[in-house]
C-alpha cells in the first residue's frame, strides 16, 4: 500500500512539470552542485584519516600543513558549491511561482460566473497566495535538498563501508526503521496537511466576508458575533495544526533516536575493532567524522518530507481550479458575420443551476422573445422571477441549458466571447467600479473611444459630478480611490455601458439608486441612445418602462405577455399588480 | 493616515522609523507571549535539557576513544560500556525531549496565533468605516491572510529552531571549552566574522523583506478586486488588461522575493566558508598538539566534530532567520493595524442606557472629512422619539452622511449627536447597537443559510421568530420557494437570491433586531412595487412605536412619514409635515409632483 501511495505523491507533484520544464536544466544543475558539495564535505574525513594514521602518528608536521591545506581547499569548494546551487535555483523557484500564479489568475478570469458563485473567494485567495508560495519554497530548496540529501546519505554509506564494512553494515541495518517510518509518516501527515490548507482557505473566506460585510456587522453591532464563528474556525485549524505537529514530532523522534543509537553501537563496535587491530585509530576518527557529516542530511529528511507533502496538497489544490472545465468556451470556428443591426432573439431559452434540486423548475423556463433592431424592450416581473438571469444569458456570463439566443441571426455560442461582449454591453444593478481612474472605468468596454464620446456618455448618464472630483476624469475611484455614493456609482456604470457603443444594450434596473430629478434627466439622455440601439432593460418602475417601445412581462421564468405599456395595463392583471397600483391579485 | 502611508509605500526607512516599527512589533510579540509564561518556561526547560543531551555526543565519543580504547586493550570493559550506555541514554533523552518540545511549541505557537488572529479580526471590526475605506478591503484581507501566514510559519517552525539552534551553539562552545580550551577559543574567535556577516545580512534583507510584504499585499488587493467584480470583468472584456496589470504585480512580487533569496545565496556560502576555515585552523593547532602528545586524538576528533556541528545549526538558523525576517515585516504591518486607534472609539466609562426611547438630536453638528471638504455645515435638528422622518434630496446632498452620524459610523467633527440626551460617544457599543440599527442599500449576505442571515439581527432567535420577521416584511413567500426554504445556503443549490430578495432579507434582519431607532438608507431601491408595498405595510406596524429615519428616492416611502426634510448641498432647506410641504410650492412639492407623474 505504501509504495503506490508514494508513487501517487510523486505523480501528483509531477503535474507541475509543464510549468517547471523551462527551469528544469537549472534545477538539475543546482542539484549537481549540491551533490558535489556534499561529496566534498564527505572527503574532509578522509583527509583526517590519512592525517591521523600518517603524519600525526609519525610526528611529520609538514604532512599536517598539507592536510590543513586540503581541508581548507575542500571547505572553500563546499562553500563555492553552495553558492552555485543557490544561484542555479534562484530563477526556477521565483519564475515558476510567478508563471503558475499568472496561469491561475487567467484561468479564474476565464471560468464562468457560475464557478465563482460556487467557490468561496477565500479558497481562491489561499490558493493564489499561500499554496503557490509553498510550491516556490519547495522548488527552490525542498526538492533539491531532498534528492541531494538522500543521495548524500547513500554515498556516505559507501564511504562508511569502505572505512569498515562491519560498521557500515551496522549503519545500513539501523537505518531501515527510518525508511519504514517515512511511509507511516506520509499516511499520517498527508491527511492533516490537506485538512489544514482547506481550513485555512475557509478562514480566509471568513476574513473576506467580515471585511466586505463590515457595514452590516457595524450597523447591527455584530462584530463579536462574527468573531465567535471566526474563532470556532480558527480553533479547528489550531487542532489540525497541532495534529500536524504530533506527526512531525513522531518522525523527529525516530530521526534523532536512530542515528544516536547507531552512533553508540558503532562506538562500541569501533573501539572493539580498533582494539583488535581491524581498524586504525585514523579510520575510527574518519568514521565518526563521516557519520557526523551525514547527520544533518538524515535529520533534515523529516521537514523536507513534510514540506513535500504540503507541496503535494498545494499542487492538488492548484489543479482543482485548473482542472475545472469551462463549459463556456469560444467556438472552434467563430462566425465571421460582421456586426449587425442588433436583432436579439431568444428561442426556447432555458437555464438552471447545475446543483439545483431535481424536480425544481428552471430559473429561466422556456423564454421566446424577439427584440427588433433599435427596439427598446422593458423586462418586468416580480423579484426573483428570473429577469437578471435572463439578462446574464445574453453575454454568456451563464450559458443556456436548453434553447438558443440569436444575435443578428447568429447563435451567440458561434461568436467568440470577445466578439459577443463587444456587441452586447451590460449595466449591472450593483455598480462595480474598479480601482482606476474615472476615465478607465467608463471606457472599460472601449478603451480607444475619443474624448468627445467619453464626454457624451458621461452626459447621458448625468455623471457630470466627475468634473467636480479633485482630479476630474483622472481621479481614482473604486476601492483604492474616492468613495462615491450609490447613485454616483450607478451613473458611472451606466455611462460605461453607453460608452461601449454596443449593438445591444442590456441594463439591469439601471436607475434604482437615483433620485427622482436625476432619474428624469438620465431618462431623457437615455432616450437619445435608445432611439438607435437595441436594448433590454429590467425595470421595476413605470418611469423606467416609459423608455421602452414594448414590455415583456416575466413570471416564474417565462415570458407571459408582450405588448406596449398601455396594452399590458389594459389586459394583464399580473402586470397591473407588478408595476402599478393593483394591491392584490385575484 | 500618514503613518500608514509611510509603511505601505516605502522600504528605505530612517533609523528612527525603523526603531518605531521594531518597538511596535516587539510590544505586540511581548503581549502575545506574556499570558503564556508558564508554558513558555516549561518549553524553555525542555529545549535546554534536550540541547545538553544532544551536545554530549562528540564528547562521549572522545571519551570512548581516549579512555575506552586503552582500557579495553588492558581488558577493562567498564569505561567503554559506561560511555556507550551514557551515549544511548543521552540519545534517547534528547530524541524524546525534542519530540516533546515539538508538540509543546506547536501548542504554544498555535495559542499565540489564535490570540493574534482574534485580536486583528476584532480590531478591524472596531475600526471606523473611514479606516476601512482608506485602507481598503484587499489590504485588510492581506494583513489577515498572507501576513498572518508568514507569522505562522515563524511560530510553527522557525522560533523553536532559532532558540534551539542558538542554545546548541552556546552549549557546543561550552562543551568544546571543556574538552579542549584552545580549540574553544578558536571557535569563539570565529564568532567575530560570523557576527559581522549576520549583521550585514540582517540590515540589507530587512528592507527586502518589507518590500515582499508590500508587493504581496498589492497582488492580493488586485486579486480580490478582480474576483469580487468578475461579472463586470467578463462583461467588459477586462481579462487581457487585468492579466497585464496582475502580471506586473506578480513580477514585482517575484523580483522582491528573488532579491531576498539572492542575499541569502551570498550569506549561506560565506557562513559555510567561515565554518570550514575555522575547522582548518582547529585542525592545524590541534594537529601540532597531537603530534607533540599534548592532546589526545579523541579530543581532536571531538573538537573537529563540535566545530562542524557548531556551524551546522548556524546554517539552519540562517534559514529560519529568513522566516523570522519575513514574519517581522508582517508583524510590523499587523502591529500597525492594531495600533491604529478607532476614529470612532468606544467610551471608557459608558453611560448606561438600558431602555432607549429613541429621541435623536443633532446639536450644532458639523461634519467634514478635512477642513476643506465640509460635507455637512453646522446644523441643529431634533427628532422626537417615535417620529418617522424622511430625508429627501439629490444624490450627494448629504443624506447618507447624516444617517451615518446617527448610526455612529462616523463621529461629527464638531457638536454632538445624542440619543435620549446622551452623547452617542458615551454609549457602550452594545447599548448603541441595540438602540440604533441601520439598513443600507448594499444588502450583504454572509455565507450560511437564509435563516442565519436573518438571525444576525438578533443572535439566538428561534426559527419561529425568524419567520415572523420575514413575514412582517413580506419575505416569507420567496424564502419558502427557495430550494431548502429557510435552510437554503445562500451560495449553494440554486439558492442565489436576487438583489431585491437580499434587501428583503436585510429588512427582516432589522425587523428582528427590534431597535428603538431604525435608519433605512435607500433600503428599498431594488424592490419591485409589490414587495415595496408589502414592506410599506410592514413598516407601518414596525414604525408605529419607534423612531425612524428613512432615505428614499421613491417618494412612496415618504407617504408614511410624519415629517420630511429636504436636503441640498449638506443643508436642510425644507422641513415640515409631508402634506404641508406638498401643499406649498417648494422643492418637495415639485419633486412630489414629478414623482406622481412617473408612476403612470
Amino acid at each position: 500500500m505504501a509504495p503506490t501511495k508514494r508513487l501517487s505523491t510523486a505523480r501528483a507533484i509531477l503535474r507541475i512539470l509543464p510549468y517547471v520544464r523551462p527551469a528544469l536544466p537549472r534545477i538539475t544543475l543546482g542539484a549537481v552542485a549540491a551533490l558535489v558539495g556534499a561529496v566534498v564535505a564527505l572527503l574532509i574525513p578522509q583527509v583526517l584519516r590519512s592525517l591521523v594514521d600518517g603524519p600525526l602518528g609519525e610526528g611529520d608536521l609538514s604532512g599536517l600543513w598539507w592536510a590543513v591545506g586540503a581541508v581548507l581547499a575542500l571547505g572553500a569548494l563546499e562553500a563555492g558549491m553552495i553558492w552555485l546551487r543557490r544561484w542555479f535555483v534562484l530563477v526556477p523557484g521565483t519564475h515558476v511561482e510567478a508563471d503558475m500564479r499568472n496561469a491561475l489568475y487567467a484561468r479564474l478570469q476565464d471560468l464562468p460566473v457560475a464557478f465563482h458563485d460556487r467557490w468561496p473567494s477565500g479558497q481562491l485567495l489561499s490558493r493564489m497566495s499561500t499554496d503557490l508560495s509553498l510550491i516556490r519554497r519547495w522548488l527552490s530548496f525542498g526538492i533539491v535538498l531532498l534528492v541531494v540529501n538522500v543521495v548524500t546519505v547513500a554515498i556516505g554509506f559507501v564511504f562508511l563501508l569502505n572505512l569498515s564494512w562491519q560498521l557500515g553494515v551496522l549503519f545500513i541495518i539501523c537505518s531501515i526503521p527510518l525508511w519504514i517510518y517515512t511511509f507511516v509518516f506520509e499516511n499520517k501527515y498527508s491527511r492533516v496537511a490537506r485538512l489544514s490548507q482547506d481550513q485555512a482557505g475557509d478562514l480566509a473566506t471568513s476574513v473576506e466576508e467580515s471585511v466586505h460585510g463590515i457595514r452590516v456587522l457595524k450597523a447591527f453591532g455584530r462584530g463579536h458575533h462574527a468573531l465567535e464563528s471566526f474563532t470556532k474556525q480558527a480553533e479547528e485549524l489550531r487542532t489540525t495544526e497541532i495534529e500536524k505537529a504530533r506527526a512531525i514530532a513522531g518522525i523527529w523522534l525516530w530521526l534523532l533516536l536512530v542515528p544516536d543509537v547507531t552512533f553508540a553501537l558503532s562506538l562500541l563496535g569501533g573501539v572493539l575493532l580498533a582494539a583488535n587491530g581491524a581498524l586504525t585509530v585514523g579510520g575510527l576518527v574518519a568514521f565518526f567524522a563521516t557519520a557526523a557529516v551525514l547527520r544533518w542530511p538524515v535529520e533534515s529528511i523529516g521537514f523536507l518530507l513534510s514540506m513535500t507533502f504540503d507541496t503535494r496538497t498545494a499542487v492538488d489544490r492548484f489543479f482543482e481550479v485548473m482542472d475545472e472545465t469551462n463549459p463556456i468556451v469560444d467556438p472552434e470556428h467563430p462566425s465571421e458575420a460582421s456586426r449587425g443591426e442588433g436583432r436579439l432573439v431568444f428561442e426556447n431559452a432555458h437555464f438552471r443551476y447545475q446543483d439545483a434540486h431535481a424536480g425544481s423548475r428552471d430559473i429561466v423556463d422556456g423564454v421566446d422573445l424577439e427584440l427588433l433592431p433599435g427596439e427598446t424592450m422593458a423586462l418586468v416581473g416580480l423579484t426573483g422571477c428570473g429577469k437578471t438571469t435572463l439578462t446574464a444569458l445574453t453575454t454568456r456570463l451563464y450559458d443556456l441549458t436548453e434553447g438558443r439566443i440569436l444575435l443578428d441571426g447568429v447563435d451567440i455560442r458561434e461568436l467568440t466571447r470577445e466578439q459577443l461582449r463587444e456587441r452586447i454591453a451590460m449595466g449591472f444593478e450593483e455598480a462595480i467600479l474598479f480601482s482606476s481612474t474615472v476615465r478607465d472605468n467608463v471606457l472599460l468596454g472601449r478603451p480607444d473611444a475619443s474624448e468627445s464620446e467619453l464626454a457624451e456618455a458621461l452626459e447621458i448618464a448625468q455623471a457630470d459630478f466627475v468634473h467636480a472630483l479633485p482630479e476630474g476624469l483622472d481621479t481614482t475611484v473604486g476601492e483604492e480611490g474616492m468613495s462615491l455614493s450609490g447613485g454616483q456609482r450607478q451613473r458611472l456604470a451606466l455611462a460605461r455601458a453607453v460608452a461601449a457603443k454596443p449593438s445591444v444594450l442590456v441594463l439591469d434596473d439601471p436607475l434604482s439608486a437615483l433620485d427622482v430629478d436625476t432619474e428624469a434627466a438620465v431618462e431623457a439622455g437615455l432616450r437619445r441612445v435608445l432611439s438607435s440601439t437595441t436594448a433590454l432593460i429590467v425595470a421595476h418602475r413605470p418611469s423606467t418602462v416609459q423608455l421602452a417601445d414594448r414590455v415583456a412581462l416575466m413570471r416564474d421564468g417565462r415570458i407571459v405577455d408582450v405588448g406596449t405599456h398601455s396594452e399590458l395595463l389594459a389586459r394583464s392583471e399580473h402586470y397591473r399588480f407588478v408595476i402599478s397600483s393593483l394591491e392584490v391579485e385575484s | 493616515m500618514s503613518r500608514l502611508d509611510v509603511e505601505e509605500e516605502r522600504d528605505d526607512l530612517s533609523r528612527a522609523e525603523n526603531k518605531l516599527l521594531q518597538g511596535r512589533s516587539v510590544r505586540l510579540l511581548g503581549s502575545l507571549v506574556r499570558p503564556l509564561g508558564r508554558t513558555v518556561a516549561l518549553t524553555a526547560v525542555v529545549i535546554l535539557v534536550s540541547t545538553v543531551a544532544q551536545v554530549a555526543g562528540p564528547g562521549l565519543i572522545a571519551l570512548g576513544i581516549d579512555n575506552g580504547l586503552p582500557a579495553v586493550l588492558e581488558g577493562d570493559w567498564w569505561p567503554l560500556g559506561l560511555t556507550v550506555a551514557a551515549y544511548i541514554a543521552t540519545g534517547i533523552l534528547g530524541a524524546v525531549l525534542v519530540a516533546w518540545y515539538t508538540i509543546l511549541t506547536a501548542k504554544l505557537s498555535q495559542t499565540m496565533l489564535i490570540d493574534l488572529r482574534k485580536r486583528v479580526f476584532l480590531h478591524t471590526q472596531r475600526l471606523s468605516l473611514e479606516f476601512h475605506e482608506n485602507y481598503t478591503s484587499g489590504r485588510i484581507i492581506s494583513r489577515q491572510t498572507s501576513d498572518l501566514e508568514s507569522i505562522k510559519e515563524l511560530l510553527a517552525n522557525g522560533l523553536n529552531q532559532l532558540v534551539q539552534g542558538g542554545l546548541y551553539m552556546v552549549f557546543i562552545a561550552i562543551a568544546l571549552l571543556v574538552v579542549d580550551w584552545v580549540s574553544g577559543l578558536i571557535l569563539l574567535l570565529s564568532l567575530v566574522p560570523l557576527a559581522i556577516l549576520t549583521r550585514w545580512f540582517q540590515v540589507s534583507s530587512q528592507r527586502m523583506f518589507r518590500r515582499t510584504r508590500v508587493a504581496s499585499a498589492r497582488m492580493i488587493v488586485h486579486f480580490v478586486e478582480t474576483m469580487t467584480g468578475i461579472r463586470a470583468v467578463q462583461a467588459f472584456r477586462k481579462e487581457r488588461r487585468n492579466e497585464r496589470e496582475f502580471g506586473a504585480l506578480v513580477e514585482d512580487n517575484r523580483d522582491a522575493n528573488a532579491k531576498v533569496i539572492q542575499l541569502f545565496g551570498t550569506y549561506e556560502p560565506v557562513l559555510i566558508l567561515i565554518g570550514n576555515v575555522t575547522l582548518g585552523v582547529v585542525l592545524l593547532v590541534g594537529g601540532f598538539r597531537v603530534a607533540d602528545g599534548s592532546l589526545p586524538v579523541g579530543a581532536l576528533l571531538a573538537a573537529l566534530l563540535y566545530t562542524r556541528n557548531f556551524f551546522a545549526p548556524a546554517e539552519e538558523m540562517a534559514m529560519f532567520y529568513n522566516s523570522y525576517q519575513s514574519a517581522a515585516a508582517a508583524l510590523e504591518k499587523i502591529s500597525g493595524v492594531l495600533e491604529e486607534l478607532p476614529s470612532v472609539p468606544d467610551p471608557v466609562k459608558p453611560v448606561e442606557l438600558s431602555e432607549a426611547k429613541g429621541a435623536v438630536s443633532f446639536d450644532d453638528v458639523t461634519f467634514a472629512y478635512t477642513p476643506e471638504r465640509v460635507i455637512l455645515p453646522s446644523f441643529t435638528l431634533d427628532i422626537p422619539a417615535g417620529q418617522t422622518l424622511a430625508l429627501v434630496g439629490t444624490t450627494g446632498a448629504g443624506k447618507s452622511t447624516l444617517a451615518k452620524l446617527i448610526a455612529r459610523f462616523y463621529d461629527p467633527s464638531d457638536g454632538a449627536v445624542t440619543l435620549d440626551g446622551v452623547d452617542l460617544r458615551e454609549l457602550s457599543p452594545a447599548d448603541l447597537r441595540r438602540a440604533i440599527v441601520m439598513v443600507t442599500q448594499e444588502a450583504y449576505l454572509f455565507s450560511g443559510t437564509i435563516a442565519d442571515n436573518i438571525a444576525l439581527g438578533r443572535p439566538g432567535a428561534d426559527l419561529a421568530e425568524i419567520q415572523d420577521a420575514a413575514k412582517a416584511v413580506g419575505a416569507h413567500d420567496f424564502i419558502c420557494a427557495l430550494p431548502d426554504g429557510y435552510g437554503t445556503d445562500v451560495n449553494k443549490r440554486g439558492g442565489r437570491v436576487s438583489a431585491g430578495q437580499r434587501q428583503l432579507v436585510s429588512f427582516a434582519r432589522a425587523f428582528l433586531a427590534d431597535p428603538a431607532v431604525l435608519i433605512l438608507d435607500e433600503a428599498t431601491a431594488s424592490l419591485d412595487i409589490p414587495s415595496e408595498r408589502a414592506v410599506q405595510r410592514g413598516l407601518q406596524t414596525l414604525l408605529a412605536d419607534r423612531t425612524a429615519v428613512i432615505i428614499a428616492h421613491r417618494l412612496s416611502t415618504v407617504e408614511i412619514a410624519d415629517r420630511v426634510l429636504v436636503m441640498e448641498h449638506g443643508r436642510i432647506v425644507e422641513d415640515g409635515a409631508p402634506a404641508e410641504l406638498i401643499a406649498g410650492d417648494g422643492r418637495f412639492s415639485r419633486m412630489h409632483a414629478a414623482w406622481r407623474q412617473s408612476l403612470v
